[in-house]
């Protein structure tokens, strides 16, 4: 029984590894892809064969009974239920994918994708996408060509778009029209977010040094836009350049320091996942940070988007 | 089993109900129910409407499950009160009965899309079903468009319908039924007709519309009443017989058993017919006799012989081996004026219309031996005499008649004096016999309306009729209206038809339901008449004689094909006429405009730089020029999806904008 059961879902999985490769949109294709009649398929649905079935009997009834008011009602009936087949397939053809961009998403969660379609004034209601067997309508108004779906993510990194299959089963739900498009484009997902682990590690770093304290602290060379006021003359005359002094604070928004090195007995990804975790709350609570990576690379400090972007970027595609 | 996720997914039938999908599937089940309404008991069809109502109702306030108990005593109760009504679960009526019964507990049950789904295919099936009973074509039209409902239930189950307006559901339904409708006549005249039915295809035999084969003082009484067709006959040459020769003899009833009149034995004994003295050319005519789940078929007085396949009876009646379960064709020839074995009546038969129960009617009996003593021989004078009675004894013809005691002749002649054409056959011809005159009572149509417009002749079920024949010595067989002798007629109000004595009661609407009934007629030849043999000849302009079963197979499949590639074709066709863009609109006619003046946008020359050189080159109207440009730039490239109030303020400003040529 079990081997039976699992000899289907074999059979089951091989088909749908198969018949993509069967047909077209299986291999990455460049957009504007557009649905012409060579690549969209259709299927009677369940509801479908059961209907032909009913109809089968109904006909088979009426012949029997030589009763042709009852045949002339099957017929049309038969005929009203067949032609919807074209209106099925009439959802999808002629789709035309124009672009599709994704937004930054964490792995394990949703990513957004936005799918732009080229505007040709007409109403579909009842088309799906499907990502992965996710399957999720995408209704399109006449006049709105723009929709969005969510792919699930897996790993961290660099991740082709996965192939959209989009589907309707409009209007009587007894057939099912698809087509696969596969496009040629990648999305950076952000690393999972894990975050019962320890608060970053507090370091007793340095003390910030900047030009706006009180207490001296040393000299540095001379940046433009420095102030001149701060400009070390003395010591500079004893140099080909300018210096200037630098000061001391302790400022109330002192950069948190979040270090690869802070977190050893972990493997790479939880690390990875720990670090993208501080990241998002420091972001979140408008502090700003300095993310240290494996290889000492440091970026920041800082606290707005371009850098929160820069850390989780960072992060997202460590080896 | 699994089904591979990509041909056949499970999307959308797990999903609940909507309050719109489930509103519709009531009204289809509604409809199903008043499509069989005419079949079943009005309670019950009153119960199982007031259950889709309490349903509707309960789902609509507390969307909960309808416990299972109570579904699983409705799905016993249904059966059991159809065995209950009609004795059996077998058989048409209880049949359809019990199927509508289920349909109404799977809508108790319907909670999901999966549900929903099966109900409308279950309620498709009993709506044909309902066309087994009736194959008029009003009724087919009826229950052709209770497809309707069933389509939008199908068409809300999906997505895309506004929540609040229910139009949008039918229209896919109502379009794609109207498209389809050539290639559903295609696929009716195509589709190959079995010559023999599969199975046991006949109908029950029980007393439905028609004669019965028995006449009981009161049979007729609701069939005098029903306006139902009983049969339309075209007559060779496009004139029917006078209308006081219009007398259709179906059967003949020999034997009385004190209360009520059958055939007997003589009508079904395969003596030969005795021959017919014919004076005048034969009327030929072809008959269309409507299911009368019987095995009379009906002739004009009197037929000359039988069309084929069926047996003429010893008095001349037509009897089909099969009952008539369908609509029938036949082509008779009659004699109206004949004579019917003048010289000698066969023993047999003269035994068969002399025989009367004993112990009935004494007081009949006193009256025909009276008659018979004053006559002497004459017979003709005692037919007279029993016709005079009738004309001047204060009898009355009236459909609501009283009912009669055990001694119903008796009681008929000498209390009642009231009753209508089965009564008068039926006490004249127990007088003739009482006085020794050979007499058979023969029940069918009489009358008719004859439509001159298509030339034929229809008879309503209305137009039963029951006459006398008595043989008299030297002419025959002679037919005997007695009916026709009574003076005085009480028109019922039963809204029958009543033809029985040449008029009657007919409704005011009846004229326009004769003359309608072409259509109907024309839906009976054509349609419902359409059969294995007329399917055979169907190719005849295309000069083959005979389609076998395999031409027309091949003809439906190439029609097939061809509707769908048609179908395809139209179903890619993109939008025509794409939407006009309003404001390009608009700027083309500033453009116009600008050119009659003499400023021609250049070609390549973009609108900033356009519109700037037109406000150069007029500068009077400078300011107003610059407006428009910036409120075009808007428009045309800075708001995704600019809104439509705009655009028309924009077209406005356009139309008011009048350009003067600059004097240089």
């Amino acid at each position: 029984m079990d081997a039976a059961i699992r000899e289907r879902e074999g059979l089951a999985a091989r088909l749908r590894r198969w018949l993509p490769a069967l047909a077209r949109g299986r291999r990455p294709e460049a957009l504007p892809v557009t649905l012409d009649r060579n690549r969209v398929y259709i299927v009677p649905t369940r509801a479908g064969l059961g209907f032909g079935v009913l109809l089968a009997t109904m006909l088979i009834g009426a012949l029997n009974y030589q009763n042709n008011a009852a045949l002339l009602l099957t017929c049309m009936l038969g005929a009203t239920l067949a032609s919807s087949m074209l209106l099925t397939w009439r959802e999808l053809h002629d789709l035309t994918l124009r672009s599709l961009h994704a937004d930054h998403g964490f792995c394990d969660a949703r990513l957004p994708i936005h799918l732009a379609f080229a505007d040709d004034r007409r109403a579909r209601p009842g088309l799906h996408v499907a990502l992965d067997d996710i399957e999720q309508p995408c209704p399109l108004r006449a006049g709105v060509s723009r929709a969005t779906a969510t792919a699930p993510t897996e790993s961290r990194g660099w991740m082709p778009i996965p192939r959209l299959r989009f589907f309707s089963t409009l209007p009587f739900g007894l057939f099912r029209a698809w087509s696969w498009i596969t496009p040629d484009q990648y999305v950076l997902v952000y690393p999972r977010i894990l975050r019962d682990g320890q608060p970053p590690a507090h370091h007793d770093d340095p003390r910030e040094r900047t030009t706006g304290g009180d207490e001296f602290a040393g000299l540095r060379e001379y940046h433009v836009g420095d102030p001149i006021r701060h400009v070390a003359w003395k010591a500079s005359a004893r140099h080909d350049h300018l210096l200037v002094r630098e000061f001391e604070r302790a400022a109330p928004g002192q950069p948190l320091r979040f270090d690869w090195r802070d977190l050893p007995g972990l493997d790479r990804e939880t690390r990875i996942s720990r670090l993208a975790a501080w990241v998002c709350d420091a972001y979140a609570a408008a502090r700003p940070w300095t993310l240290v990576l494996e290889d000492r690379r440091t970026l920041g400090p800082g606290s707005d988007a371009a850098h929160y972007h820069h850390c989780l970027t960072a992060l997202a595609e460590l080896p | 089993m699994k089904a591979p996720a990509i041909p056949l997914g499970t999307h959308g039938a797990t999903e609940e109900l909507a309050p719109p999908a489930f509103n519709l599937l009531c009204i289809t089940v509604l409809c199903v129910l008043a499509a069989h309404a005419p079949h079943m008991p009005a309670w019950y069809t009153a119960i199982l409407a007031a259950i889709v109502a309490a349903r509707w109702w309960q789902r609509r306030h507390q969307r909960g499950r309808v416990s299972a108990w109570l579904r699983i005593g409705l799905l016993v109760a249904v059966p059991a009160a159809v065995i209950a009504v009609y004795g059996t679960p077998f058989g048409r009526e209880p049949g359809a009965a019990i199927v509508c019964g289920l349909l109404v507990v799977k809508l108790l049950e319907s909670e999901r899309a999966r549900d929903a789904r099966m109900a409308i295919g279950f309620a498709c099936f009993i709506l044909m079903s309902a066309l087994l009973f009736d194959q008029g074509l009003a009724f087919t039209i009826i229950v052709g468009l209770m497809l309707l409902p069933a389509l939008a239930t199908l068409r809300a189950l999906e997505p895309g319908l506004p929540e609040t307006e229910w139009w949008p559901a039918f229209r896919t339904g109502t379009a794609l039924l109207g498209v389809s409708l050539p290639a559903a006549l295609l696929g009716f005249l195509l589709i190959p007709r079995l010559a023999t039915p599969l199975w046991g295809a006949q109908g029950n035999g029980e007393a439905r519309t028609g004669m019965t084969d028995r006449m009981a003082p009161g049979d007729l009484h609701s069939l005098l009443t029903d306006n139902a067709v009983a049969m339309r006959i075209g007559f060779d040459g496009g004139v029917p017989p006078q209308k006081s020769q219009r007398y259709f003899r179906g059967m003949v009833l020999w034997s009385f058993d004190g209360r009520a009149w059958e055939p007997g034995a003589a009508a079904r004994r395969p003596w030969r017919p005795a021959p017919l003295g014919v004076h005048d050319p034969l009327t030929r005519y072809d008959v269309t006799l409507l299911a009368s789940h019987r095995h009379w078929m009906f002739a004009l007085d009197m037929p000359v012989d039988a069309p084929e396949g069926v047996v003429m009876g010893p008095d001349h009646t037509l009897w089909s081996s099969k009952t008539i379960d369908q609509t029938v064709h036949y082509r008779v020839a009659s004699a109206v004026d004949y004579q019917l074995a003048p010289e000698r009546l066969d023993p047999r038969l003269r035994a068969a219309a002399l025989a009367l129960p004993d112990g009935f009617d004494p007081g009949a009996r006193a009256l025909a031996e009276r008659w018979r003593n004053a006559a002497g021989n004459n017979d003709a004078a005692i037919v007279r005499d029993a016709l005079a009675l009738f004309h001047d004894g204060g009898f009355v013809y009236d459909l609501d008649a009283p009912p009669l005691d055990r001694n119903s002749i008796d009681d008929f002649l000498f209390n009642t004096k009231t009753g209508f054409c089965e009564h008068y056959a039926s006490a004249f011809t127990f007088l003739m016999r009482a006085a020794g005159i050979p007499a058979r009572v023969v029940v069918g149509y009489q009358g008719g309306y004859w439509n001159a417009f298509a030339h034929y002749l229809l008879i309503r079920q209305s137009d039963a009729h029951a006459w006398s024949e008595v043989w008299l010595a030297g002419r025959g067989w002679v037919r005997v209206d007695p009916t026709a002798a009574v003076s005085r007629v009480v028109l019922a109000d039963t809204g029958g038809a009543a033809s029985d004595v040449g008029g009657g009661n007919r409704s005011w609407w009846m004229p326009w339901q004769n003359r309608l009934d072409v259509i109907n007629r024309w839906w009976g030849q054509t349609v419902v008449g359409f059969d294995a043999l007329s399917q055979e000849h169907l190719f005849r302009p295309f000069g083959i004689e005979r389609a076998t079963a395999q031409m027309l197979g091949i003809a439906l499949a190439i029609a097939v094909f061809l509707a769908l590639g048609f179908g395809a074709l139209l179903a890619s066709l993109r939008p025509r006429h794409k939407p006009r863009d309003a404001l390009a609109a608009a700027q083309l006619r500033l453009q116009k405009r600008l050119a009659h003046i003499g400023i021609v946008r250049g070609i390549g020359e973009g609108p900033r730089d356009f519109y700037r050189r037109t406000a150069t080159e007029l500068s009077d109207s400078a300011p107003t020029i610059n407006r428009l440009a910036v409120e075009y730039l808007a428009l045309r490239y800075a708001l995704a999806e600019p809104p439509p109030e705009r655009i028309r303020a924009f077209l406005r400003a356009v139309r008011n904008f009048h350009p003067r040529r600059v004097v240089k």
